[in-house]
């Protein structure tokens, strides 16, 4: 009896021991990343919370403000959304219905802008429309000509606002094309068939049956695309100066340029409080997309009536024109001398020139940098690279107590994620407030990268830690491998992969990040974006020729980044 | 009432149907009967004009629909997997088409409540279409196809997802519900027990051709080709080579060949062989006696189904399949048996 008392006895400890031990080491897993993010994200927030519910910030002249704000901030998001819907409804039903030749290159160019910089888009849409670019070099040559053309309206506000509506159309109309493409393709045909031969016109058929099985994913997509209009800020900023104050923008105004800290602060809570909302709404809709019926085979089929072949040559011709245009005219622009350097009366050698890469190499007196250009592009790859190790080293211990998750993780799993709802622009706010004169090391800068990747990275981890099955490590045992050769055959294939994937994503996130750094790097220490954007502040054609060639050095920075996740992509990780 | 004339259609550059004609009567069920495959599914989403054919007319009562969009056909269809719409429940599916048609509400509710009855879903109305099973779910596409009183009813491989005994109801039902609409129909199907079943006029398709078509027990009795006896499941196709004789050489010995074709010497014929009705008895006028050796026998229910050889050939020339019959005692495996069968030539 005592011998059972005792053996039960142990058998509870032992399981108690066990319970701790799996505790405590999953305490181990989450220390480091808990930690970081207790000092690099929930320190500030707490802080621009405390700020923001100031006396000073709930004044009456700021809530004067916060109104147009909060009202502009939505309506260009707003009319971006149903402009990006305009352009990728009919591109959408072009992708899942029809085949055509060069469809699927076609179809990888539209996705390009999503992963580049804003700082490359933004510069890609000066280069073609913006006063440097090549539309004023036409106009100006056809006014030569003897062509008037209303060139008042090129340096108009509404134009501006044209080159902002045209960014955000560029940057999502893949999120279109997806998220409503794919669940055109996903919708069963039969359906349609039978809604035509119960009576139903092809208006109807629209109405009743393809619309109704559509709804949530044109909400979602709609969600997403106005969730990123709504925060967008490198492409209004760039675009448009400090014309257009968005939420974002009024936050870096408030900080470095009429500094009025409470405000910034009340401001990015009220940005933060809408983009949570859009989240959980976006989270909720998502889930119903994934309920619908899959078709055994593919939906699209080559155009046969003369209508449908107009259709897909106008939107092939439009898309083809639409994203090529801006994407080859930086680089060509950054190749090709249309105007004065430095605004000479005399003559000038208008062609190709290699001058502003050359530029770039050169320290000169009196230009915007106490150091040579490239310089730039050397402290970003340093960033980048630090950024990529502490991405990882925070990343994995985080993936892999996700990738069994137990109550804890439950709980721990949005309070990562939380980073994703903070805009970049308030991150630098909250590093400002928090740590003020520290900020004078550089390494704030990577620290606030990482916060941005982090998310990311162990989303792109999480999945493939979680995918080995155990199974498959047993199989391997069964058949002889032992635990090395489990972890070298079974492990470690589909985690190097993984481990690239994600290295490279934090990589591309640091290199093209742009509002944290904007706030919080030294002039000293500057990165591509900001040298870009520096560059592009300034007057002077040599000026604008360098900003150029440093946005074509990150496109192509970013392109090999791009083609490096590509090829590593497991099959099944998740989209968006 | 709906005539089919000479209907050609490619499909990836290939002919997949290659001059089809048929037509169907007022009040006859029209069976398609074909391997996947074959281009019954596309014929039947030609007749609703989703597809249409490289060349070829429709005639609906002389009509010729070519100029007819698919919801001015007033033609019913129902799908293998039902296609019913997911985002509506059972009673706005199956007022669907009343709905388009602009009927009043009250006489849509009228109709709906008859259609429920007639398929035995009364009180499904305001279920959702992904909590029924998949029988509920037939009925219901049924029932969707029915309610606007269409001129013509198509039905493609509609019980292929069910299960057997499923089908079999379904099947009676089906039946018995065409016979009360007298809506003219064509069934597509690859199964020959529903053929057989519902279909007043079986069409055999083939290589894009119709290769037989009758009512069933013509064709039942008279396959008039391997493809046909073999997808009817007729009795046992066997090959065999003519001699000079004008007699058919094959593993179970050699036939003389009473047909009306020409055949060569050395020619490849298959012949069709069926088991005389009772073992015991003396052959009837054309059978023959073979010798059997067993390779195995299974179980069913009421006799016993023997697999066995011949052994008038040896080595490669044996076929592959060997000979099905059905006696009423299990022969030892192993054992060698006598049976009466009757032998056709099928060309």
């Amino acid at each position: 009896m005592i011998a059972f008392i005792n053996h039960t006895f142990t058998q509870a400890r032992r399981k108690l021991n066990l319970r701790i031990s799996v505790l405590s080491w999953r305490i181990v897993l989450w220390l480091a990343p808990i930690l970081f993010l207790l000092a690099f994200f929930f320190l500030p927030l707490s802080k621009i919370l405390s700020f923001a519910f100031n006396t000073s910030a709930l004044s009456k002249a700021n809530f004067q403000l916060i109104l147009p704000t909060v009202s502009f901030t939505f309506y260009q998001a707003g009319l971006s959304t149903i402009l990006t819907f305009i352009l990728g409804i009919p591109s959408a039903i072009l992708f899942s219905r029809f085949n055509f030749r060069g469809k699927s290159l076609l179809r990888a160019l539209t996705a390009v802008p999503f992963m580049l910089p804003t700082v490359v888009v933004a510069s890609s849409f000066n280069a073609l429309l913006g006063t440097h670019g090549w539309l004023s070099f036409l106009a100006s040559a056809l006014l030569r000509a003897g062509f008037p053309l209303p060139s008042e309206f090129t340096t108009s506000k509404t134009f501006y606002f044209l080159l902002i509506l045209l960014a955000h159309i560029f940057y999502n109309t893949t999120i279109v094309i997806r998220i409503v493409g794919n669940a055109l393709s996903r919708l069963d045909p039969k359906l349609e068939g039978a809604a035509r031969s119960l009576g139903a016109d092809s208006l109807r058929v629209w109405r009743h049956i393809t619309l109704p099985l559509l709804r949530p994913s044109l909400l979602a997509a709609a969600l997403l695309v106005f969730m990123f209009d709504f925060t967008s800020f490198g492409v209004i900023l760039l675009l448009g100066g400090s014309n257009f104050s968005t939420l974002e923008v009024e936050i870096y105004l408030r900080v470095l340029k009429l500094p009025n800290l409470p405000l910034a602060a009340l401001l990015s809570i009220i940005q933060l409080i809408f983009t949570l909302i859009f989240s959980i709404l976006y989270t909720r809709i998502i889930n119903q997309v994934t309920t619908q019926t899959a078709p055994r085979f593919s939906t699209s089929r080559p155009p046969k009536t003369i209508r449908k072949r107009a259709f897909v040559f106008t939107f092939y011709l439009l898309l083809l024109t639409f994203f090529l245009l801006p994407l080859a005219s930086l680089p060509i622009r950054s190749l090709t001398r249309l105007e004065a350097d430095r605004g000479q009366r005399d003559e000038v050698q208008y062609g190709l020139t290699t001058d502003y890469y050359k530029e770039l190499f050169i320290n000169r007196r009196g230009s915007l940098f106490y150091v040579p250009p490239i310089q730039a592009a050397r402290n970003s790859l340093g960033y980048a690279g630090i950024t990529v190790l502490l991405s990882l080293a925070l990343g994995y211990p985080a993936a892999y107590a996700l990738a069994k998750p137990t109550r804890l993780e439950k709980f721990l799993d949005p309070l990562i994620m939380l980073p994703l709802g903070a805009s970049a622009v308030m991150l630098g706010l909250g590093f400002i407030l928090s740590f003020g004169r520290a900020l004078a090391s550089p390494f704030f800068v990577p620290i606030a990268h990482t916060l941005v990747a982090l998310p990311f990275v162990i989303r792109t981890l999480q999945p493939a830690l979680a995918s080995i099955p155990k199974r498959l490590r047993q199989a391997a045992a069964t058949l002889g491998a032992s635990p090395f050769r489990v972890w070298q055959t079974v492990d470690f294939p589909i985690l190097s992969r993984t481990t690239l994937s994600a290295a490279t994503f934090a990589f591309t996130v640091s290199l093209g990040e742009f509002g944290a750094t904007l706030l919080l790097t030294r002039p000293e220490y500057p990165t591509i974006p900001i040298a870009i954007q520096r560059f592009l502040s300034q007057p002077g054609g040599l000026n604008f020729g360098q900003a150029m060639a440093m946005a074509t050095l990150l496109m192509l920075l970013t392109t090999l980044a791009i083609l490096i996740i590509e090829k590593l992509r497991l099959p099944n990780s998740g989209e968006f | 009432m709906l005539e089919i004339r000479n209907i050609f259609k490619t499909y990836d550059n290939k002919p997949l149907l290659r001059g089809i004609s048929f037509s169907v009567s007022k009040g006859e069920t029209v069976c398609l009967l074909g391997a996947s495959g074959s281009g019954k599914s596309t014929l039947l989403r030609m007749i609703a004009g989703l597809e249409f054919p490289e060349s070829g007319q429709f005639l609906f009562n002389k009509i010729d629909l070519a100029q007819t969009p698919p919801h001015a056909r007033d033609f019913g269809l129902v799908f293998q997997d039902y296609g019913l719409f997911p985002h509506l429940n059972i009673f706005d599916n199956v007022a669907f088409g009343l709905k388009m048609r602009n009927v009043p509400l009250a006489k849509i509710n009228a109709r709906v409540a008859e259609m429920m009855d007639l398929v035995n879903l009364q009180g499904f109305e305001k279920r959702k279409v992904t909590d029924l099973s998949g029988g509920e779910q037939q009925r219901v596409a049924l029932a969707r196809a029915l309610a606007p009183q269409p001129r013509l009813l198509m039905f493609d491989e509609p019980l292929g997802a069910l299960d057997k005994s499923l089908k079999e109801d379904l099947l009676q039902e089906l039946r018995s519900i065409l016979h009360k609409t007298k809506i003219p129909a064509i069934y597509v199907t690859h199964d020959q027990d529903e053929a057989f079943t519902i279909a007043d006029h079986i069409l055999l398709l083939h290589d894009g051709e119709i290769i037989r078509d009758g009512a069933p027990d013509e064709v039942w009795q008279n396959p008039n080709s391997a493809y046909a006896a073999r997808i009817l499941g007729v009795g046992n196709v066997i090959e065999g080579v003519v001699n000079s004789a004008n007699k058919v050489k094959t593993e179970y010995g050699t036939f003389p060949l009473n047909c009306k074709h020409k055949h060569s010497k050395s020619e490849k014929v298959s012949l069709l062989l069926q088991q005389s009705p009772s073992p015991f008895r003396r052959g009837a006028r054309g059978e023959v006696e073979i010798k059997l050796k067993v390779e195995d026998v299974l179980f069913k229910r009421d006799q016993f189904q023997v697999k066995s050889r011949g052994d008038a050939l040896s080595g490669e020339a044996l076929s592959k399949g060997g000979l099905v019959i059905h006696l009423k005692d299990a022969p030892k495996v192993g054992q060698m048996i006598r049976v009466w069968v009757k032998v056709e030539c099928l060309a």
